[in-house]
Protein backbone atom coordinates (compact mmCIF):
# COMPACT_ATOMS: atom_id res chain seq x y z
CA UNK A 1 0.00 0.00 0.00
CA UNK A 2 2.84 2.37 0.84
CA UNK A 3 4.43 1.72 -2.53
CA UNK A 4 1.19 2.49 -4.33
CA UNK A 5 0.77 5.71 -2.41
CA UNK A 6 4.30 6.87 -3.16
CA UNK A 7 3.85 5.97 -6.82
CA UNK A 8 0.63 7.95 -6.99
CA UNK A 9 2.30 10.86 -5.26
CA UNK A 10 5.13 10.93 -7.79
CA UNK A 11 2.54 10.71 -10.56
CA UNK A 12 0.55 13.60 -9.13
CA UNK A 13 3.72 15.69 -8.97
CA UNK A 14 4.49 14.98 -12.64
CA UNK A 15 0.94 15.90 -13.60
CA UNK A 16 0.58 19.03 -11.51
CA UNK A 17 4.05 20.51 -11.57
CA UNK A 18 3.78 22.05 -15.06
CA UNK A 19 0.64 23.90 -13.93
CA UNK A 20 2.35 25.17 -10.80
CA UNK A 21 5.29 26.21 -12.96
CA UNK A 22 2.92 27.95 -15.36
CA UNK A 23 1.60 30.08 -12.52
CA UNK A 24 5.04 30.85 -11.07
CA UNK A 25 6.45 31.66 -14.51
CA UNK A 26 3.60 34.02 -15.23
CA UNK A 27 4.43 36.00 -12.11
CA UNK A 28 8.19 36.30 -12.63
CA UNK A 29 9.63 39.62 -13.68
CA UNK A 30 12.69 37.88 -15.11
CA UNK A 31 12.42 34.31 -16.41
CA UNK A 32 14.46 32.08 -14.14
CA UNK A 33 14.90 28.61 -15.65
CA UNK A 34 17.21 27.39 -12.86
CA UNK A 35 15.96 25.00 -10.19
CA UNK A 36 15.65 27.92 -7.78
CA UNK A 37 13.25 29.57 -10.19
CA UNK A 38 10.67 26.94 -9.37
CA UNK A 39 10.22 28.56 -5.96
CA UNK A 40 8.64 31.96 -5.67
CA UNK A 41 11.09 34.64 -4.67
CA UNK A 42 9.47 37.85 -3.42
CA UNK A 43 11.90 40.09 -5.27
CA UNK A 44 11.06 38.57 -8.65
CA UNK A 45 7.25 38.69 -8.52
CA UNK A 46 5.18 40.93 -10.71
CA UNK A 47 1.78 41.19 -12.38
CA UNK A 48 3.28 42.92 -15.39
CA UNK A 49 3.16 39.86 -17.65
CA UNK A 50 -0.61 39.89 -17.52
CA UNK A 51 -0.59 43.53 -18.60
CA UNK A 52 1.81 42.71 -21.40
CA UNK A 53 -0.23 39.85 -22.84
CA UNK A 54 -3.37 41.94 -22.51
CA UNK A 55 -1.77 44.77 -24.48
CA UNK A 56 -0.60 42.34 -27.17
CA UNK A 57 -3.73 40.24 -27.78
CA UNK A 58 -6.56 42.00 -25.91
CA UNK A 59 -7.43 39.37 -23.33
CA UNK A 60 -10.95 40.66 -22.74
CA UNK A 61 -11.93 40.49 -26.38
CA UNK A 62 -10.32 37.05 -26.84
CA UNK A 63 -12.09 35.72 -23.76
CA UNK A 64 -15.37 37.11 -25.05
CA UNK A 65 -14.81 35.34 -28.39
CA UNK A 66 -13.98 32.07 -26.63
CA UNK A 67 -17.10 32.57 -24.53
CA UNK A 68 -19.39 33.16 -27.50
CA UNK A 69 -17.91 30.19 -29.40
CA UNK A 70 -18.26 27.91 -26.38
CA UNK A 71 -21.65 29.29 -25.40
CA UNK A 72 -23.03 28.75 -28.89
CA UNK A 73 -21.90 25.13 -28.89
CA UNK A 74 -23.35 24.54 -25.42
CA UNK A 75 -26.66 26.12 -26.43
CA UNK A 76 -26.89 24.00 -29.60
CA UNK A 77 -26.04 20.87 -27.64
CA UNK A 78 -28.54 21.60 -24.88
CA UNK A 79 -31.43 22.33 -27.24
CA UNK A 80 -30.95 19.86 -30.07
CA UNK A 81 -28.84 17.33 -28.19
CA UNK A 82 -31.41 16.93 -25.42
CA UNK A 83 -34.20 16.51 -28.00
CA UNK A 84 -32.20 13.83 -29.81
CA UNK A 85 -31.12 12.11 -26.59
CA UNK A 86 -34.71 12.02 -25.35
CA UNK A 87 -36.05 10.64 -28.62
CA UNK A 88 -33.32 7.99 -28.72
CA UNK A 89 -34.08 6.88 -25.17
CA UNK A 90 -37.84 7.24 -24.83
CA UNK A 91 -39.63 7.44 -28.17
CA UNK A 92 -40.27 4.62 -30.59
CA UNK A 93 -40.02 5.81 -34.13
CA UNK A 94 -38.79 4.43 -37.39
CA UNK A 95 -35.04 4.58 -37.83
CA UNK A 96 -34.17 4.99 -34.17
CA UNK A 97 -31.59 2.22 -34.30
CA UNK A 98 -29.99 3.75 -37.37
CA UNK A 99 -29.70 7.17 -35.69
CA UNK A 100 -28.15 5.54 -32.64
CA UNK A 101 -25.66 3.70 -34.85
CA UNK A 102 -24.72 6.95 -36.59
CA UNK A 103 -24.16 8.66 -33.27
CA UNK A 104 -21.70 5.94 -32.24
CA UNK A 105 -19.99 5.95 -35.64
CA UNK A 106 -19.45 9.71 -35.55
CA UNK A 107 -17.36 9.36 -32.39
CA UNK A 108 -14.63 7.48 -34.25
CA UNK A 109 -14.45 9.66 -37.37
CA UNK A 110 -11.33 11.77 -37.01
CA UNK A 111 -12.46 15.38 -37.22
CA UNK A 112 -9.19 16.39 -38.82
CA UNK A 113 -10.05 14.49 -41.99
CA UNK A 114 -13.05 16.78 -42.34
CA UNK A 115 -11.14 20.02 -41.89
CA UNK A 116 -10.24 20.48 -45.57
CA UNK A 117 -13.74 19.85 -46.98
CA UNK A 118 -15.34 21.81 -44.13
CA UNK A 119 -12.93 24.67 -44.77
CA UNK A 120 -13.85 24.65 -48.48
CA UNK A 121 -17.57 24.52 -47.70
CA UNK A 122 -17.81 26.94 -44.80
CA UNK A 123 -15.18 29.46 -45.83
CA UNK A 124 -15.30 29.31 -49.61
CA UNK A 125 -18.86 28.28 -50.44
CA UNK A 126 -20.86 29.83 -47.62
CA UNK A 127 -18.54 32.76 -46.91
CA UNK A 128 -18.62 32.19 -43.16
CA UNK A 129 -14.95 32.96 -42.51
CA UNK A 130 -14.41 35.34 -39.60
CA UNK A 131 -17.85 34.74 -38.15
CA UNK A 132 -19.09 33.13 -34.96
CA UNK A 133 -21.52 31.01 -36.95
CA UNK A 134 -18.72 29.48 -39.02
CA UNK A 135 -16.77 28.82 -35.84
CA UNK A 136 -19.67 27.13 -34.06
CA UNK A 137 -21.20 25.14 -36.94
CA UNK A 138 -18.89 22.08 -36.97
CA UNK A 139 -19.30 21.62 -33.20
CA UNK A 140 -22.93 22.69 -32.83
CA UNK A 141 -24.17 19.41 -31.32
CA UNK A 142 -21.75 17.36 -29.23
CA UNK A 143 -22.40 13.67 -29.90
CA UNK A 144 -20.84 12.53 -26.64
CA UNK A 145 -23.29 14.77 -24.79
CA UNK A 146 -26.20 13.32 -26.80
CA UNK A 147 -25.04 9.89 -25.69
CA UNK A 148 -24.89 11.00 -22.05
CA UNK A 149 -28.38 12.53 -22.24
CA UNK A 150 -29.71 9.29 -23.72
CA UNK A 151 -28.15 7.24 -20.91
CA UNK A 152 -29.78 9.38 -18.24
CA UNK A 153 -33.21 9.42 -19.92
CA UNK A 154 -33.05 5.61 -20.21
CA UNK A 155 -32.79 5.29 -16.46
CA UNK A 156 -36.06 7.03 -15.68
CA UNK A 157 -38.93 4.64 -14.86
CA UNK A 158 -41.28 3.92 -17.76
CA UNK A 159 -44.37 4.31 -15.50
CA UNK A 160 -43.70 8.04 -15.35
CA UNK A 161 -44.01 8.35 -19.10
CA UNK A 162 -47.01 6.04 -19.32
CA UNK A 163 -48.84 8.12 -16.73
CA UNK A 164 -48.06 11.39 -18.47
CA UNK A 165 -49.17 9.99 -21.82
CA UNK A 166 -52.43 8.71 -20.37
CA UNK A 167 -53.01 12.21 -19.00
CA UNK A 168 -52.73 13.34 -22.58
CA UNK A 169 -49.53 15.36 -22.31
CA UNK A 170 -47.70 15.78 -25.59
CA UNK A 171 -44.13 14.58 -25.90
CA UNK A 172 -42.59 18.04 -25.78
CA UNK A 173 -44.47 18.72 -22.56
CA UNK A 174 -43.43 15.40 -21.07
CA UNK A 175 -39.81 16.17 -21.90
CA UNK A 176 -39.99 19.69 -20.49
CA UNK A 177 -42.09 19.09 -17.36
CA UNK A 178 -41.46 15.46 -16.43
CA UNK A 179 -38.16 14.22 -17.80
CA UNK A 180 -35.89 17.28 -17.77
CA UNK A 181 -36.36 18.18 -14.08
CA UNK A 182 -35.29 14.63 -13.22
CA UNK A 183 -32.10 14.66 -15.24
CA UNK A 184 -30.56 17.96 -14.10
CA UNK A 185 -27.27 16.20 -13.26
CA UNK A 186 -27.15 14.99 -16.87
CA UNK A 187 -27.47 18.54 -18.12
CA UNK A 188 -24.57 19.63 -15.94
CA UNK A 189 -22.42 16.69 -17.09
CA UNK A 190 -23.35 17.41 -20.70
CA UNK A 191 -22.43 21.08 -20.35
CA UNK A 192 -19.07 20.24 -18.76
CA UNK A 193 -18.17 17.66 -21.42
CA UNK A 194 -19.20 20.09 -24.13
CA UNK A 195 -17.39 23.03 -22.57
CA UNK A 196 -13.85 21.68 -22.83
CA UNK A 197 -14.22 20.94 -26.57
CA UNK A 198 -14.69 24.42 -28.07
CA UNK A 199 -12.91 26.22 -25.22
CA UNK A 200 -9.71 24.30 -25.94
CA UNK A 201 -10.20 23.85 -29.69
CA UNK A 202 -7.37 25.26 -31.74
CA UNK A 203 -7.26 23.99 -35.33
CA UNK A 204 -10.72 24.97 -36.54
CA UNK A 205 -10.99 28.55 -35.20
CA UNK A 206 -7.36 29.02 -36.24
CA UNK A 207 -8.29 28.12 -39.83
CA UNK A 208 -11.32 30.30 -40.19
CA UNK A 209 -10.48 33.46 -38.22
CA UNK A 210 -7.95 35.80 -39.72
CA UNK A 211 -9.44 38.92 -38.11
CA UNK A 212 -7.74 39.43 -34.75
CA UNK A 213 -10.79 40.78 -32.95
CA UNK A 214 -12.74 37.59 -33.66
CA UNK A 215 -10.14 35.08 -32.54
CA UNK A 216 -10.77 32.96 -29.44
CA UNK A 217 -8.07 33.03 -26.78
CA UNK A 218 -6.49 29.70 -27.85
CA UNK A 219 -5.89 31.13 -31.33
CA UNK A 220 -4.70 34.60 -30.34
CA UNK A 221 -2.38 33.12 -27.72
CA UNK A 222 -0.85 30.73 -30.25
CA UNK A 223 -0.37 33.62 -32.69
CA UNK A 224 1.44 35.47 -29.95
CA UNK A 225 3.50 32.35 -29.25
CA UNK A 226 4.58 31.86 -32.86
CA UNK A 227 5.08 35.44 -34.02
CA UNK A 228 4.96 38.34 -31.58
CA UNK A 229 6.65 36.78 -28.57
CA UNK A 230 10.15 37.10 -30.05
CA UNK A 231 9.96 40.88 -29.66
CA UNK A 232 8.59 41.02 -26.11
CA UNK A 233 10.67 41.87 -23.06
CA UNK A 234 9.78 38.70 -21.13
CA UNK A 235 8.12 36.48 -23.77
CA UNK A 236 7.77 33.43 -21.54
CA UNK A 237 6.23 35.41 -18.74
CA UNK A 238 3.63 36.87 -21.10
CA UNK A 239 2.89 33.51 -22.77
CA UNK A 240 2.51 31.80 -19.41
CA UNK A 241 0.23 34.61 -18.19
CA UNK A 242 -1.98 34.03 -21.24
CA UNK A 243 -1.77 30.28 -20.67
CA UNK A 244 -3.01 30.71 -17.09
CA UNK A 245 -5.98 32.75 -18.28
CA UNK A 246 -6.80 30.16 -20.95
CA UNK A 247 -6.42 27.13 -18.68
CA UNK A 248 -8.06 28.55 -15.57
CA UNK A 249 -11.78 28.33 -16.54
CA UNK A 250 -11.61 24.69 -17.68
CA UNK A 251 -9.46 23.56 -14.76
CA UNK A 252 -11.57 25.57 -12.32
CA UNK A 253 -14.88 24.19 -13.57
CA UNK A 254 -13.47 20.70 -13.52
CA UNK A 255 -12.12 21.04 -9.99
CA UNK A 256 -15.47 22.35 -8.70
CA UNK A 257 -17.59 19.74 -10.47
CA UNK A 258 -15.10 16.88 -10.44
CA UNK A 259 -17.73 14.42 -9.18
CA UNK A 260 -19.66 14.89 -12.43
CA UNK A 261 -16.65 13.70 -14.40
CA UNK A 262 -15.27 11.15 -12.06
CA UNK A 263 -18.20 9.27 -10.51
CA UNK A 264 -17.69 5.67 -11.48
CA UNK A 265 -19.15 5.65 -14.92
CA UNK A 266 -22.13 7.67 -15.96
CA UNK A 267 -24.66 5.24 -14.50
CA UNK A 268 -23.87 5.89 -10.87
CA UNK A 269 -24.28 9.63 -11.40
CA UNK A 270 -28.03 9.40 -11.06
CA UNK A 271 -29.92 7.79 -8.24
CA UNK A 272 -33.66 8.14 -8.64
CA UNK B 1 -23.80 -4.75 -36.68
CA UNK B 2 -26.75 -2.46 -37.15
CA UNK B 3 -29.02 -5.22 -35.94
CA UNK B 4 -27.08 -5.48 -32.70
CA UNK B 5 -27.32 -1.76 -32.10
CA UNK B 6 -31.02 -1.81 -32.85
CA UNK B 7 -31.53 -4.54 -30.31
CA UNK B 8 -29.52 -2.71 -27.69
CA UNK B 9 -31.45 0.49 -28.26
CA UNK B 10 -34.86 -1.15 -28.29
CA UNK B 11 -34.52 -3.79 -25.62
CA UNK B 12 -35.42 -1.76 -22.58
CA UNK B 13 -38.66 -0.30 -23.84
CA UNK B 14 -39.77 -3.62 -25.32
CA UNK B 15 -39.25 -5.28 -21.95
CA UNK B 16 -41.16 -2.55 -20.20
CA UNK B 17 -44.17 -2.79 -22.50
CA UNK B 18 -44.38 -6.52 -21.91
CA UNK B 19 -44.22 -6.07 -18.17
CA UNK B 20 -46.71 -3.23 -18.17
CA UNK B 21 -49.06 -5.72 -19.77
CA UNK B 22 -51.09 -3.46 -22.00
CA UNK B 23 -50.11 -4.37 -25.53
CA UNK B 24 -51.82 -1.55 -27.37
CA UNK B 25 -53.34 -2.78 -30.61
CA UNK B 26 -50.92 -1.40 -33.12
CA UNK B 27 -52.36 0.16 -36.23
CA UNK B 28 -50.65 -0.12 -39.58
CA UNK B 29 -49.45 3.48 -39.31
CA UNK B 30 -47.97 2.77 -35.90
CA UNK B 31 -46.11 -0.19 -37.24
CA UNK B 32 -44.62 1.84 -40.07
CA UNK B 33 -43.74 4.98 -38.14
CA UNK B 34 -43.38 3.63 -34.60
CA UNK B 35 -45.51 4.44 -31.54
CA UNK B 36 -44.20 7.99 -31.22
CA UNK B 37 -43.49 9.20 -34.73
CA UNK B 38 -42.77 12.64 -33.27
CA UNK B 39 -39.39 11.17 -32.35
CA UNK B 40 -38.41 11.65 -35.97
CA UNK B 41 -38.99 15.38 -35.58
CA UNK B 42 -36.94 15.41 -32.37
CA UNK B 43 -33.89 13.87 -34.02
CA UNK B 44 -34.17 15.80 -37.28
CA UNK B 45 -31.94 18.74 -36.24
CA UNK B 46 -29.28 16.31 -35.02
CA UNK B 47 -29.52 14.26 -38.20
CA UNK B 48 -29.29 17.39 -40.35
CA UNK B 49 -26.20 18.36 -38.35
CA UNK B 50 -24.59 14.95 -38.89
CA UNK B 51 -25.38 15.08 -42.59
CA UNK B 52 -23.98 18.59 -43.06
CA UNK B 53 -20.92 18.28 -40.84
CA UNK B 54 -19.92 14.63 -41.21
CA UNK B 55 -21.53 12.76 -44.10
CA UNK B 56 -21.41 15.42 -46.79
CA UNK B 57 -17.85 16.64 -46.05
CA UNK B 58 -16.68 13.02 -45.90
CA UNK B 59 -18.01 12.37 -49.40
CA UNK B 60 -16.72 15.74 -50.53
CA UNK B 61 -13.21 14.90 -49.31
CA UNK B 62 -13.19 11.71 -51.37
CA UNK B 63 -14.56 13.63 -54.37
CA UNK B 64 -11.87 16.32 -54.11
CA UNK B 65 -9.12 13.76 -53.81
CA UNK B 66 -10.05 12.34 -57.25
CA UNK B 67 -10.38 15.69 -58.98
CA UNK B 68 -8.14 18.59 -59.88
CA UNK B 69 -9.76 20.75 -57.21
CA UNK B 70 -8.59 24.28 -56.51
CA UNK B 71 -9.97 27.36 -54.76
CA UNK B 72 -12.00 29.70 -56.96
CA UNK B 73 -14.04 32.81 -56.28
CA UNK B 74 -17.44 31.92 -54.80
CA UNK B 75 -20.01 31.41 -57.54
CA UNK B 76 -17.44 31.17 -60.31
CA UNK B 77 -18.00 28.21 -62.63
CA UNK B 78 -14.74 26.46 -63.23
CA UNK B 79 -13.83 23.09 -64.60
CA UNK B 80 -12.39 20.63 -62.09
CA UNK B 81 -11.61 17.54 -64.15
CA UNK B 82 -11.51 14.00 -62.81
CA UNK B 83 -7.90 12.94 -62.48
CA UNK B 84 -8.13 9.42 -61.08
CA UNK B 85 -5.36 8.59 -58.65
CA UNK B 86 -3.14 11.48 -59.72
CA UNK B 87 -3.44 13.31 -56.38
CA UNK B 88 -2.65 10.10 -54.53
CA UNK B 89 0.46 9.30 -56.59
CA UNK B 90 1.59 12.92 -56.18
CA UNK B 91 1.29 12.96 -52.39
CA UNK B 92 2.79 9.49 -52.04
CA UNK B 93 5.82 10.63 -54.04
CA UNK B 94 6.18 13.70 -51.81
CA UNK B 95 9.05 13.09 -49.36
CA UNK B 96 7.49 15.44 -46.77
CA UNK B 97 4.29 13.36 -46.76
CA UNK B 98 6.18 10.09 -46.45
CA UNK B 99 8.23 11.50 -43.65
CA UNK B 100 5.08 12.68 -41.85
CA UNK B 101 3.54 9.20 -42.03
CA UNK B 102 6.81 7.72 -40.76
CA UNK B 103 6.81 10.26 -37.94
CA UNK B 104 3.31 9.39 -36.83
CA UNK B 105 4.29 5.70 -36.72
CA UNK B 106 7.19 6.57 -34.41
CA UNK B 107 4.71 8.58 -32.37
CA UNK B 108 2.24 5.70 -32.09
CA UNK B 109 4.91 3.11 -31.26
CA UNK B 110 5.87 5.25 -28.25
CA UNK B 111 2.51 6.73 -27.32
CA UNK B 112 0.14 3.74 -27.48
CA UNK B 113 2.05 1.19 -25.33
CA UNK B 114 3.07 3.90 -22.87
CA UNK B 115 -0.55 5.03 -22.57
CA UNK B 116 -1.88 1.52 -21.99
CA UNK B 117 0.73 0.55 -19.40
CA UNK B 118 0.77 3.81 -17.42
CA UNK B 119 -2.98 4.36 -17.37
CA UNK B 120 -3.67 0.77 -16.29
CA UNK B 121 -1.05 0.88 -13.54
CA UNK B 122 -2.25 4.24 -12.23
CA UNK B 123 -5.92 3.27 -12.45
CA UNK B 124 -5.18 0.06 -10.57
CA UNK B 125 -3.37 1.97 -7.84
CA UNK B 126 -6.22 4.51 -7.67
CA UNK B 127 -8.79 1.75 -7.40
CA UNK B 128 -7.40 0.61 -4.06
CA UNK B 129 -8.61 2.15 -0.82
CA UNK B 130 -6.01 4.82 -0.57
CA UNK B 131 -5.63 8.22 1.10
CA UNK B 132 -6.21 11.38 -0.96
CA UNK B 133 -8.02 9.48 -3.69
CA UNK B 134 -10.01 12.49 -4.91
CA UNK B 135 -6.90 14.63 -4.97
CA UNK B 136 -5.08 12.08 -7.13
CA UNK B 137 -7.95 11.68 -9.53
CA UNK B 138 -8.29 15.41 -10.00
CA UNK B 139 -4.58 15.91 -10.50
CA UNK B 140 -4.36 13.22 -13.18
CA UNK B 141 -7.29 14.71 -15.04
CA UNK B 142 -6.08 18.33 -15.01
CA UNK B 143 -3.81 18.11 -18.09
CA UNK B 144 -6.65 16.53 -20.05
CA UNK B 145 -9.08 19.39 -19.43
CA UNK B 146 -6.53 22.19 -19.91
CA UNK B 147 -6.16 23.69 -23.37
CA UNK B 148 -3.26 22.27 -25.35
CA UNK B 149 -2.21 25.75 -26.44
CA UNK B 150 -1.83 26.78 -22.79
CA UNK B 151 0.04 23.66 -21.74
CA UNK B 152 2.36 23.84 -24.74
CA UNK B 153 3.49 27.24 -23.44
CA UNK B 154 4.81 25.79 -20.21
CA UNK B 155 6.38 22.75 -21.91
CA UNK B 156 8.31 25.09 -24.19
CA UNK B 157 9.59 26.82 -21.08
CA UNK B 158 10.46 23.50 -19.38
CA UNK B 159 12.16 21.80 -22.35
CA UNK B 160 13.96 24.84 -23.68
CA UNK B 161 17.74 24.51 -24.28
CA UNK B 162 18.33 26.27 -20.96
CA UNK B 163 14.98 25.35 -19.42
CA UNK B 164 14.34 23.73 -16.07
CA UNK B 165 14.54 20.12 -17.32
CA UNK B 166 17.98 20.68 -18.75
CA UNK B 167 19.20 22.52 -15.67
CA UNK B 168 18.08 19.57 -13.52
CA UNK B 169 19.77 17.11 -15.88
CA UNK B 170 22.96 19.19 -15.99
CA UNK B 171 25.59 17.39 -18.07
CA UNK B 172 23.03 14.71 -19.06
CA UNK B 173 20.97 17.23 -21.04
CA UNK B 174 20.75 16.30 -24.73
CA UNK B 175 22.44 18.53 -27.23
CA UNK B 176 20.76 19.88 -29.31
CA UNK B 177 17.92 20.17 -26.81
CA UNK B 178 14.75 18.06 -26.81
CA UNK B 179 12.47 19.91 -29.19
CA UNK B 180 15.13 20.99 -31.67
CA UNK B 181 16.86 17.60 -31.81
CA UNK B 182 16.03 15.62 -34.96
CA UNK B 183 15.87 12.28 -33.22
CA UNK B 184 14.28 13.48 -29.95
CA UNK B 185 11.61 15.91 -31.21
CA UNK B 186 9.02 13.28 -32.14
CA UNK B 187 9.55 11.15 -28.99
CA UNK B 188 9.22 14.30 -26.87
CA UNK B 189 5.95 15.16 -28.59
CA UNK B 190 4.78 11.56 -28.04
CA UNK B 191 5.59 11.76 -24.32
CA UNK B 192 3.85 15.13 -24.11
CA UNK B 193 0.65 13.77 -25.66
CA UNK B 194 0.76 10.64 -23.46
CA UNK B 195 1.01 12.87 -20.39
CA UNK B 196 -1.79 15.14 -21.61
CA UNK B 197 -4.29 12.37 -22.45
CA UNK B 198 -3.48 9.94 -19.65
CA UNK B 199 -6.17 11.20 -17.26
CA UNK B 200 -8.92 10.34 -19.72
CA UNK B 201 -7.64 6.78 -20.19
CA UNK B 202 -7.20 6.33 -16.43
CA UNK B 203 -10.92 7.08 -16.08
CA UNK B 204 -11.76 4.49 -18.74
CA UNK B 205 -9.72 1.87 -16.90
CA UNK B 206 -11.18 2.87 -13.52
CA UNK B 207 -14.66 2.22 -14.89
CA UNK B 208 -13.54 -1.12 -16.35
CA UNK B 209 -11.93 -2.17 -13.06
CA UNK B 210 -15.33 -1.93 -11.33
CA UNK B 211 -16.48 -4.82 -13.52
CA UNK B 212 -13.69 -7.19 -12.57
CA UNK B 213 -15.22 -9.69 -10.15
CA UNK B 214 -13.90 -9.55 -6.59
CA UNK B 215 -14.25 -13.35 -6.39
CA UNK B 216 -11.51 -13.77 -8.95
CA UNK B 217 -9.08 -11.85 -6.74
CA UNK B 218 -10.10 -13.98 -3.76
CA UNK B 219 -9.64 -17.17 -5.75
CA UNK B 220 -6.23 -15.96 -6.89
CA UNK B 221 -5.16 -15.18 -3.35
CA UNK B 222 -6.42 -18.59 -2.13
CA UNK B 223 -4.24 -20.10 -4.85
CA UNK B 224 -1.35 -18.22 -3.29
CA UNK B 225 -0.93 -15.61 -6.01
CA UNK B 226 0.94 -12.51 -4.91
CA UNK B 227 -0.10 -8.98 -5.74
CA UNK B 228 1.86 -8.90 -8.97
CA UNK B 229 0.57 -12.30 -10.10
CA UNK B 230 -3.05 -11.44 -9.44
CA UNK B 231 -2.58 -8.14 -11.32
CA UNK B 232 -1.17 -10.03 -14.28
CA UNK B 233 -3.61 -12.97 -14.22
CA UNK B 234 -6.83 -11.32 -13.04
CA UNK B 235 -6.71 -7.57 -13.70
CA UNK B 236 -5.06 -7.56 -17.11
CA UNK B 237 -7.40 -10.15 -18.69
CA UNK B 238 -10.36 -8.62 -16.85
CA UNK B 239 -9.97 -5.23 -18.46
CA UNK B 240 -9.06 -6.50 -21.94
CA UNK B 241 -12.15 -4.97 -23.62
CA UNK B 242 -11.17 -1.61 -22.12
CA UNK B 243 -7.62 -2.12 -23.37
CA UNK B 244 -8.91 -2.64 -26.89
CA UNK B 245 -10.83 0.63 -26.59
CA UNK B 246 -7.84 2.49 -25.13
CA UNK B 247 -5.55 1.26 -27.92
CA UNK B 248 -8.09 2.25 -30.55
CA UNK B 249 -8.80 5.71 -29.12
CA UNK B 250 -5.11 6.43 -28.53
CA UNK B 251 -4.41 5.50 -32.16
CA UNK B 252 -7.17 7.75 -33.51
CA UNK B 253 -6.08 10.66 -31.28
CA UNK B 254 -2.45 10.15 -32.27
CA UNK B 255 -3.27 10.09 -35.97
CA UNK B 256 -5.03 13.44 -35.50
CA UNK B 257 -1.91 15.09 -34.12
CA UNK B 258 -1.73 18.75 -35.13
CA UNK B 259 -1.54 21.36 -32.37
CA UNK B 260 1.55 19.87 -30.72
CA UNK B 261 3.88 19.75 -33.75
CA UNK B 262 2.51 23.09 -34.92
CA UNK B 263 3.29 24.91 -31.68
CA UNK B 264 5.67 22.75 -29.63
CA UNK B 265 8.20 22.18 -32.41
CA UNK B 266 7.43 25.29 -34.45
CA UNK B 267 5.63 23.70 -37.39
CA UNK B 268 6.96 20.14 -37.39
CA UNK B 269 10.61 21.04 -36.92
CA UNK B 270 13.46 20.54 -36.83
CA UNK B 271 13.50 20.08 -40.58
CA UNK B 272 10.24 18.11 -40.74
CA UNK B 273 11.36 15.64 -38.06
CA UNK B 274 8.13 16.06 -36.09
CA UNK B 275 5.69 16.93 -38.90
CA UNK B 276 2.46 14.96 -38.64
CA UNK B 277 0.18 14.00 -41.57
CA UNK B 278 -2.49 16.46 -40.41
CA UNK B 279 0.11 19.23 -40.29
CA UNK B 280 1.27 18.43 -43.84
CA UNK B 281 -2.38 18.15 -44.88
CA UNK B 282 -2.94 21.68 -43.56
CA UNK B 283 0.19 23.01 -45.25
CA UNK B 284 -0.60 21.45 -48.64
CA UNK B 285 -4.35 21.88 -48.52
CA UNK B 286 -4.82 25.35 -47.11
CA UNK B 287 -1.51 27.22 -46.86
CA UNK B 288 -0.44 26.22 -50.37
CA UNK B 289 -3.97 26.09 -51.76
CA UNK B 290 -4.16 22.45 -52.94
CA UNK B 291 -7.27 21.07 -51.22
CA UNK B 292 -7.23 18.08 -53.58
CA UNK B 293 -3.79 17.01 -52.38
CA UNK B 294 -4.78 17.76 -48.78
CA UNK B 295 -7.88 15.58 -49.09
CA UNK B 296 -5.83 12.76 -50.57
CA UNK B 297 -3.54 12.89 -47.52
CA UNK B 298 -6.63 12.83 -45.28
CA UNK B 299 -8.12 9.81 -47.03
CA UNK B 300 -4.79 7.97 -46.87
CA UNK B 301 -4.56 8.78 -43.16
CA UNK B 302 -8.00 7.36 -42.44
CA UNK B 303 -7.26 4.20 -44.44
CA UNK B 304 -4.01 3.87 -42.51
CA UNK B 305 -5.78 4.26 -39.17
CA UNK B 306 -8.42 1.70 -40.12
CA UNK B 307 -5.78 -0.84 -41.14
CA UNK B 308 -3.84 -0.19 -37.96
CA UNK B 309 -7.00 -0.55 -35.88
CA UNK B 310 -7.70 -3.94 -37.49
CA UNK B 311 -4.16 -5.14 -36.78
CA UNK B 312 -4.39 -3.89 -33.19
CA UNK B 313 -7.72 -5.57 -32.63
CA UNK B 314 -6.37 -8.84 -33.88
CA UNK B 315 -3.28 -8.43 -31.76
CA UNK B 316 -5.08 -7.53 -28.53
CA UNK B 317 -7.91 -9.99 -29.24
CA UNK B 318 -5.70 -13.01 -29.85
CA UNK B 319 -4.45 -13.15 -26.30
CA UNK B 320 -8.04 -13.38 -25.21
CA UNK B 321 -8.56 -16.95 -26.38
Amino acid sequence: MKLKFVGLLIGAFVFLFPFYYMLIGSLQAEPDPSVGGAFPSPGNLTGRNYGEIDAAINLGRSLLNSGIFTGGVILGTLVFGVLAGYALARLQFRGRGAVFGLMVLVQVIPFQLLTIPLYVLIVRSYGLADSYLGMIAPFAINSTAVFVFRQYFLQLPQELFDAARIDGANELNILWRVALPLVRPALLTGVLITFIGPWNEFLWPFLITKQHDLQPLAVSLSNYLTTVSARAANPFGAVLAGACVLAAPAVGLFAIFQRRFISQGIESGIKG
Amino acid sequence: MSLMIRTAAGRRSVGRTARGGHPVRRSLLDRILGNQPIGTAFVTPYLAFLAAIFAYPLGFAVYMSFHDYFFAAPGAIVERPFVGFENYTAVLADPAVRRAFGNVLVFLVINVPLTVVLSLLLANALNAAIRWRTFFRVSYYVPYVAASVAVVGVWLFLFNSNGLVNSVLGPLAPDPSWLVNTSLAMPTVAVYVTWKQLGFFILLYLAALQNVSKDLYEAASVDGAGRWKSFWNVTVPGVRPASTLVVLLATVTGANLFTEPYLLTGGGGPDGASASPVLVMYQRGIEQGNPDAGSAIGVLLVIGVLLLALVERRFVGREES
